[in-house]
């Protein structure tokens, strides 16, 4: 073997090994990186899926009031106007996440967090609230009331 | 006694050569003048610190860091364990005390422009303590679960959320989920007691070990004063001594505090309860909030929320890296500049803080 050729080989061994020991640096990297960012991501929680929720009876429910109720794992206000209609939104507000609630003085769902205001068909008609609540449906059936979600 | 003690020293130092420890800490001299007050308040943070990590651990023996447990554990921590209020009283108020403390130490840095030329490494890691401090208070104020801090933790975790790109998966990260619950606790505990702790603690070392090698920065024009007119004092026994006397009266005021304010509790956080008035976040992201609340929904086609997290992030970066735009500072000049930004800075915090509380 000439030199040349010897040189040639050396430096080929070389690279190969600079390949090799790399790619094996990088796959190391990898396989530690990757389980990490995997087990930081949280599982998704298999959601309690409900589609209606009992209330209770028409009666206990008053005239021009709010009350939140659980949906699943997300609260909604069910509102009840001074003459007698019912009607159900997600009580997440749609600026922060805060709940909201009923205000009997000022009659309108309120927020507490940064006083953003909805009217009685779930419009956010004051403060940083940029859409309007999500609304359910209420049914009545006989004396119990029910919401379930907007098909 | 004391022939024990120097028995004892002279063990130790004979192995690690205790000597040369306190030849290093005697070398540093601190600058005396008229600004020299302004030098304690990183000492001040530093045994504010200390008070949180004695006073977190001994929490910890009783803290139970899940959603039904953990507002019962302090509960009874509060009424049950002797001394034990006084205790939580402590790591609250020390807490807060702290953050003020931090800023004010990264005030009198930045008027004294202390970070030019060789101290940015200092400067830098001080910044990011200060935002680990943060951090501190924001996942601290969870662990009790009570309703104020559940809701300023949703808004708090939902602002992160409006970035572009990054914001969601952040704040699926800092939630354990889509919504703050249990498992956002847990996350919070874990952050507060060993995430926050361990890096904190790194770049403490590397900030004290600068500032011990590289000594105090002089005020600017200082190399004009003749040798003979600059007053100095060795940093060991004399300013340490200081240090201390200063450290003690911090201890007062803790003290004073913890014992005639007690930290309230509050209602058990209830995620299908209304968000009671009155949600706000703690005082030293007051400035931040205000200013969101005073940004359009709408600035041309971008959202105000992002905006204002984007322009307060900017803003913390370039306040972060002054110590590579500032050249000025670096060659010995006065830049008026900086005392502009420093006094803007300040006084907008001051004003936004003071409008959140009063409006
Ligand atoms: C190694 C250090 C620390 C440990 C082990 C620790 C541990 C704890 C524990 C167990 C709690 C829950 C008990 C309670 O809420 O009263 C807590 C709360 C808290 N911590 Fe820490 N902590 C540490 C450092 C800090 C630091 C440096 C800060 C500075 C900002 C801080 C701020 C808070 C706050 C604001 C609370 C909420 C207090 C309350 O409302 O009860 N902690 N910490
Ligand atoms: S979260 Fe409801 S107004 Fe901001």
């Amino acid at each position: 073997m000439d030199g040349a050729g010897n040189m040639q080989s050396e430096k080929s061994k070389r690279d190969f090994l600079k390949y090799v020991l790399g790619g094996g640096l990088m796959a190391w990297v990898a396989s530690v990186v990757y389980p990490l960012f995997a087990y930081l991501k949280p599982p998704k929680q298999a959601e309690v899926e409900v589609s209606s929720v009992k209330v209770g009876k028409l009666a206990t429910i008053e005239k021009d009031s709010g009350t939140i109720v659980r949906f699943g794992n997300k609260p909604v206000i069910l509102l009840r106007t001074s003459n007698g209609e019912l009607r159900a939104f997600s009580a997440t507000c749609t600026h922060l996440d805060c709940t909201v609630q009923y205000r009997k003085d000022l009659g309108v769902i309120w927020c507490a967090c940064h006083n953003g205001k909805y009217d009685f068909n779930g419009k956010n008609i004051a403060g940083p609230p940029p859409r309007p609540l999500d609304e359910f449906r209420v049914v009545v059936q006989g004396e119990e009331v029910f919401i379930s979600k907007n098909a | 006694m004391s022939s024990i003690l120097k028995k004892t020293y002279e063990w130790i130092d004979k192995r690690v050569q205790l000597e040369t420890l306190v030849e290093f800490m005697g070398k540093k001299y601190v600058p005396v003048h008229r600004h020299s007050i302004w030098y304690y308040f990183g000492g001040v943070s530093l045994f504010l610190f200390i008070i949180q990590v004695v006073t977190g651990i001994l929490l910890l023996l009783y803290y139970k860091g899940s959603e039904q447990l953990a507002f019962e554990s302090i509960q009874f921590i509060m009424s049950k364990v002797q001394f034990g209020w006084l205790i939580r009283s402590i790591h609250s108020w020390a807490a807060n005390l702290f953050i003020l403390s931090a800023f004010i130490h990264m005030f009198s840095v930045f008027f004294e422009r202390s970070y030019r030329e060789p101290r940015e490494i200092t400067w830098i890691t001080g910044m990011f303590m200060l935002f680990l401090g943060m951090g501190f208070g924001f996942s601290g104020y969870l662990l009790p679960w009570n309703e104020l801090a559940f809701f300023a933790t949703k808004v708090g975790t939902d602002i992160a959320g409006v970035l572009p790109f990054v914001g969601k998966p952040i704040m699926v990260f800092l939630r354990g989920g889509d919504e703050v619950t249990g498992a956002t606790l847990s996350r919070f505990f874990g952050f507060h007691v060993a995430v926050l702790p361990g890096i904190f603690t790194v770049l403490l070392s590397i900030h004290l070990v600068l500032v011990q090698r590289q000594g105090m920065s002089e005020p600017m024009g200082m190399e004009n004063v003749p040798a003979s007119e600059r007053k100095t004092m060795p940093f060991f026994p004399n300013f340490l001594l200081r240090d201390l006397l200063f450290w003690l009266i911090v201890l007062n005021v803790l003290a004073i505090l913890a014992v005639f304010f007690p930290w309230e509790l509050g209602k058990k956080a209830d995620a299908f309860a209304s968000a009671p008035a009155g949600i706000r976040p703690e005082w030293y992201f007051m400035f931040m909030f205000q200013t969101l609340k005073f940004i359009p929904a709408k600035v041309l086609f971008i959202d105000g929320e992002v905006l204002g997290v984007l322009l307060f992030g900017a803003a913390g970066l370039l306040w972060m890296i002054v110590p590579f735009w500032d050249r000025k500072s670096s060659r010995g000049e006065k830049s008026r500049l900086i005392n502009y930004v420093g006094l803007f800075v300040v006084v907008y915090i001051i004003i936004f803080t003071t409008l959140g509380y009063v409006l």
